[in-house]
């Protein structure tokens, strides 16, 4: 097993796909050694990102916020812009684990292990947001939720790496929220995971919104049916309830040790509510 | 296959070793360096008994390589005593009868290192909630949460 840090994106991808035998990137390696330790994958071939300066920072842009892959959860949990426009983003990012994991762990290696529980990718869906993809054949940007397309498989091609998240401007009068159901507080896996994110008018209407939810499908959804109940309304009691149905109708959870499928379609309902009401309220409105 | 040649900093000693790409961080200490402070309790991620601070962030040994210990400044419970005294963290864990078996003792002392240089004023929320990672099979907790808050406290009085 090779091990490799190079300092610049076109070193590392050449690395990848010049390799012929399997190669992994690593991260925070918070997935990747657990899976190595495991016997569940072998890499020929590591390649940590963690020196190219692109992947490591949080940029302020004119038009919302670049944020490196390879910066950790603690890093996002202490910039106090990002977390002031992101605060469901934050929120999501920072539920990774304990305060060891924060530590190493990204937003690039949770989108990019593809687990359907994953926290913050139900956050950084609704958020909008986008990601850069670089590989040998070039760059491409596309919505976060067109990385993962089942459990543990992304549409990433060998020796193709994201580089940045990129959240987009924020309106005025806008909020989001990341609220998600596990037996234990801390320390454990989502039995669903909601994400909301909207914008109100001075009158209290909502003119915005993108709700996802993760660990009910094989991938994190963006659910279009759900942020409809929410627009054009003032998040009143009915619509909350139309919100609730929408999430619940688009999940197609499968049974396992950690929820049923009845528990996770009822319980995404109630998050979703739950998640709009916070995110209304970071909205500067109040209901 | 090779070995590596790492050069890293150990509780403030200059140190240099020779290493697989699959041993972790936690392995290297042990079983190459005979830093053997640091436990290990699962080597996945979930108990914390390996905890150490790499640049000033808490982690678990067990999950970072060793290649990766290059040019990094390595903290772990062999440096947290100086050769006359305990750490007040470690004297309260005495006074506070914060241990049984000892084994997640380490991994507890290093996190709560790293909470009080954050936050040297926490809550017992804070202590609670930043101590999520690391697990005590004997204690029930409450003793450990209750010698972080005393330390907190002298540590405070002992700066002010
Ligand atoms: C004790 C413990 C608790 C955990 N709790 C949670 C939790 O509560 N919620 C949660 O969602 N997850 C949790 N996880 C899982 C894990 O910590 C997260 O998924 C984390 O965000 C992974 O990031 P990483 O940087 O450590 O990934 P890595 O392990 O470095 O990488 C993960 C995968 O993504 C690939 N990859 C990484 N970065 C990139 C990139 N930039 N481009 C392309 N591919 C890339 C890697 O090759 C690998 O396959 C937990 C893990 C542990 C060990
Ligand atoms: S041995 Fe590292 S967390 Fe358990
Ligand atoms: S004292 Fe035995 S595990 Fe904590």
């Amino acid at each position: 097993m090779r091990y490799e840090a190079p300092d610049s994106l076109d070193a590392a991808t050449e690395l990848l796909s010049s390799e012929p035998g399997v190669s992994r990137i690593l991260a925070g390696g918070t997935d990747l050694l657990v899976q190595m330790h495991a016997g569940m994958t072998e890499p020929d071939l590591i390649v940590d990102i963690k020196k190219i300066p692109d992947l490591r920072a949080i940029v302020a842009e004119d038009s919302g916020f670049r944020i490196g892959a390879a910066v950790t959860g603690a890093e996002m949990g202490e910039h106090r812009e990002l977390k002031s426009a992101w605060p469901g983003v934050v929120e999501a990012v920072e539920l990774i684990g304990s305060t060891q994991i924060q530590g190493r762990a990204t937003p690039g290696g949770n989108l990019c292990n593809a687990s359907p529980a994953a926290d913050s990718v139900p956050a950084m869906v609704a958020a909008g947001a986008t990601v850069t993809v670089v590989g040998t054949e070039g760059t491409r940007e596309i919505p976060v939720q067109e990385i993962c397309t089942g459990p543990g498989q992304t549409s990433l091609k060998k020796g193709e790496i994201v580089v940045s998240f990129k959240l987009p401007a924020r309106p005025s009068r806008s909020g989001d929220a990341y609220l998600r159901m596990t037996p234990r507080t801390e320390m454990d896996i989502a039995v669903v995971g909601v994400g909301v994110n909207l914008t109100m008018d001075q009158e209290g209407n909502c003119i915005d919104a993108r709700v996802a939810i993760g660990a009910v499908a094989p991938t994190v959804l963006l659910v279009p049916e759900a942020a409809a109940a929410l627009i054009g309304t003032k998040v009143d009691e009915s619509a909350l309830a139309e919100l609730a149905s929408a999430a619940s109708a688009a999940c197609r959870p499968i049974d396992d040790k950690r929820g049923t499928k009845k528990y996770r379609i009822k319980v995404a309902g109630v998050l979703a509510k739950r998640a709009a009401k916070i995110a209304v309220e970071r909205a500067g409105q109040s209901l | 296959m090779t070995k590596q040649h790492v050069t890293t900093s150990i509780n403030g000693d200059e140190i240099e070793f020779l290493c697989e790409t699959e041993q972790t961080l936690l392995d290297i200490l042990r079983d190459e360096l005979q830093f053997i402070g640091t436990k290990e309790g699962c080597g996945s991620g979930d108990c914390g008994a390996c905890s150490v601070i790499v640049d000033g962030r808490l982690v678990c040994a067990c999950l970072m390589l060793g290649v990766e210990a290059q040019g990094k400044k390595i903290e772990t419970i062999e440096g947290i005593a100086t050769k006359e005294e305990l750490h007040p963290l470690q004297q309260k864990f005495i006074d506070h009868a914060a241990l049984q078996c000892g084994f997640c003792t380490p991994g507890f002392l290093v996190a709560s290192k790293a909470l009080l240089e954050k936050n040297p004023n926490p809550t017992e929320t804070e202590v609670r909630y930043w101590l999520a990672g690391n697990l005590c099979r004997c204690t029930g907790y409450d003793k450990i949460v209750r010698a972080v808050l005393d330390a907190a406290q002298e540590m405070r009085g002992a700066s002010a």
